[in-house]
């Protein structure tokens, strides 16, 4: 015998209905999309060497733009999440920026502080670093579009960690940095994974600031834009959809290991401290 | 041993100090205080994890007002235990063992020592994430004293325990305090844990120590109002000095003692307040009065009764309130003994 069900109220309904509307809203256009492209189109586009070039180059790069974002954005999270400074919420807007600003003007302004007008463009150029049309300039615009996702996410992850953890394991001798590799690192790496996947996603699905500094080589996302506009929808909806399925293995399988086994705080608060 | 001159801590919304404290090498110190009164803030600093905006600290002798805390010798034990969840009982307890230099390096046969001795020895291999609360403050603690800490930091070890629990933990304490011979300085709101565990204490209120010495001391002569009620006096009252006797609204109180100076207030244990159906032949300090409240506290009972001078609260054993209870309203008789009559 099943449970006795109660008699529901309106607001049940309604977030029933909101839920249902929702995921129609989302689900309706993609399995569209997905269930649009014939098996014999999806096996051509997958055979097109411009096709593979082209999510490879996504994934490549965007790939690279989650790597930087792990290096120079996690010790930037732990600061953020552990210290209580003036123009702390300045900061915090500084970098939810990338978020906020239409992505072509990102573009724009990448391409104006690397071009030869400028002197920073100058010393990067002199330096043999050309962002205009490569890969580097992708990896920059993707990193940039990126990096507030995983900074945002891995903040929060170190801010459920409990201080008094760290503040135990300093007083039985081991160093700060010693308290990171060794309590820190290892309760917040799921924060990391889950803030590399936001940050890959972001990246992979960036267009409008891509195509203003390298329309060339060019990644996936160009690509479909490219033969929507030269061929019409039945030749970009393959690519589309092979690039939704790559993303979502990876993406799927990305998240499996995030969640496996994550470890209870041992009875733990999150207070931080109690005068 | 633990020597504190002019602490002060600002934060934003509270300030602490200055305090000066004096631990003694091998003694039980309480700081005791209610929440806010920044007990842990203290002990904080002490640790070295909250940095402090004047005065100095000294450990063993030894200035560690600037060092980091893993430099400064110290254990710490906090109420909700901080286990790391991704280490089992035995990574725990041995977590410190690689910072110990060689002479002071405890022995893994001292941590199985500790562990038998705290009962955890059967749950090395276990998840610290399964264990009960009892068992992870067992776990803390030999983490704690595993790296043989000149002092051990106690931030309220008891008050996430359930009561059963908090008193085996609370024997624990002590045995490890005798066995180890660690300076323990612990933080606690529970004025009853202070007087099982600890052999001085000082009391915290709003950032300032309002009294510090002796446990016992502390208890029968308490020197302000905020300490005497802290203690569990309900009982305090301005009051006159004339004569060797206390006055409250034209009622004399006979004193043992002749009060100091400056004394305002006078202060009464409700244990010490006897209560009679009848009148008492007692010589003096007889008040009379109508009972306006009894509460059943299960071994004992506390009984409040309104008289002329004051609305006073003794206590006695349940037998004796259950007899009160059958008693038809009317007078009832305090009687006040001299030495029972605390003044400040």
């Amino acid at each position: 015998m099943g449970p006795i069900r109660q008699h529901r109220d309106l607001l049940f309904w309604i977030s029933l209905f909101s839920c249902t509307a929702v995921l129609l809203f989302i689900l309706l256009p993609l399995l569209q999309m997905v269930c649009e492209p014939t098996w014999q189109g999806l096996c051509e586009a997958m055979a097109d060497k411009t096709v593979r070039r082209a999510i490879g180059l996504s994934l490549y790069t965007a790939g690279w733009a989650a790597l930087i974002s792990f290096v120079i954005g996690t010790p930037f999270a732990y600061l953020l999440a552990r210290k209580s400074f003036p123009g702390k919420r300045v900061i915090e807007g500084i970098v939810d920026l990338p978020i906020m600003i239409p992505h072509p003007v990102i573009g724009i302004a990448i391409l104006g502080l690397t071009g030869s007008e400028h002197w920073i463009g100058r010393l990067i150029q002199e330096a043999g670093i050309r962002i205009m049309g490569t890969v580097t300039g992708i990896i920059v615009v993707l990193t940039f579009v990126g990096l507030p996702f995983y900074i945002n996410t891995v903040k929060n992850g170190f801010e459920a960690i409990p201080i008094r953890l760290e503040n135990v394991s300093r007083s039985m001798g081991a160093s700060f940095t010693g308290t990171f590799f060794r309590i820190t690192f290892p309760l917040a790496w799921r924060s990391m994974l889950v803030g590399l996947i936001l940050c890959a996603a972001r990246a992979i699905s960036e267009f409008g600031a891509v195509i203003i500094v390298a329309y060339h080589p060019m990644v996936a996302p160009v690509l479909i834009y490219e033969r929507f506009t030269a061929y019409g929808l039945e030749y970009s909806q393959p690519v589309a959809v092979l690039l939704i399925l790559i993303c979502l293995i990876l993406f799927i399988a990305l998240r499996v290991a995030s969640t496996a086994r994550a470890p209870a705080n041992a009875g733990l608060s999150k207070t931080k401290f109690s005068a | 041993m633990v020597k504190l001159r002019q602490l002060a801590i600002e934060l934003t919304g509270f300030s602490l100090g200055r305090i000066d404290l004096n631990v003694q090498r091998g003694e039980c110190f309480v700081l005791l205080g209610p929440t806010g009164s920044g007990k842990t803030l203290t002990l904080e600093a002490i640790a070295g994890i909250l940095p402090i905006s004047h005065g100095r600290i000294w450990i063993n002798g030894t200035d560690v007002t600037r060092l980091p805390p893993e430099k400064r010798g110290i254990g710490i034990v906090y109420q909700d235990f901080a286990l790391f969840p991704h280490l089992s009982v035995i990574e725990n307890v041995t977590y410190g063992l690689r910072y110990c230099r060689k002479p002071h390096r405890p022995s893994r046969k001292r941590i199985d020592e500790l562990m038998a001795l705290t009962g955890i020895d059967h749950l090395s291999r276990r998840d610290v994430n399964t264990l009960s609360g009892g068992e992870k403050q067992r776990v803390a603690l030999v983490r704690a004293l595993s790296v043989n800490p000149s002092v051990l930091l106690l931030d309220e070890p008891l008050s996430a325990l359930d009561r059963g629990i908090r008193y085996d933990i609370q024997k624990l304490l002590k045995s490890l305090h005798r066995e180890t011979g660690t300076t323990f300085l612990m933080v606690t709101h529970d004025f009853t844990e202070a007087i099982f565990l600890g052999q001085r204490a000082a009391v915290l209120n709003n950032g300032r120590i309002e009294q510090a010495g002796p446990i016992m001391e502390i208890l029968r002569h308490p020197k302000s109002p905020f300490v005497a009620k802290f203690v569990g006096i309900p009982n305090v009252f301005p009051a006159n000095f004339e004569d060797n006797h206390a006055v409250m609204d034209g009622f004399a109180l006979k004193l043992a003692h002749p009060p100091s100076e400056a004394s305002t207030h006078i202060a009464i244990r409700p244990e010490d307040i006897r209560i009679h159906p009848a009148r008492p032949e007692a010589p003096a300090n007889i008040l009379t009065g109508k009972v306006i409240d009894m509460a059943d506290h299960g071994p004992y009972g506390e009984i409040t009764v309104e008289t002329a001078a004051a609305t006073l609260k003794a206590t006695l054993p349940r037998r004796e309130l259950l007899e009160f209870y059958n008693l038809p309203p009317g007078e009832v008789f305090l009687q006040v003994p001299p030495d029972g009559i605390h003044t400040f």
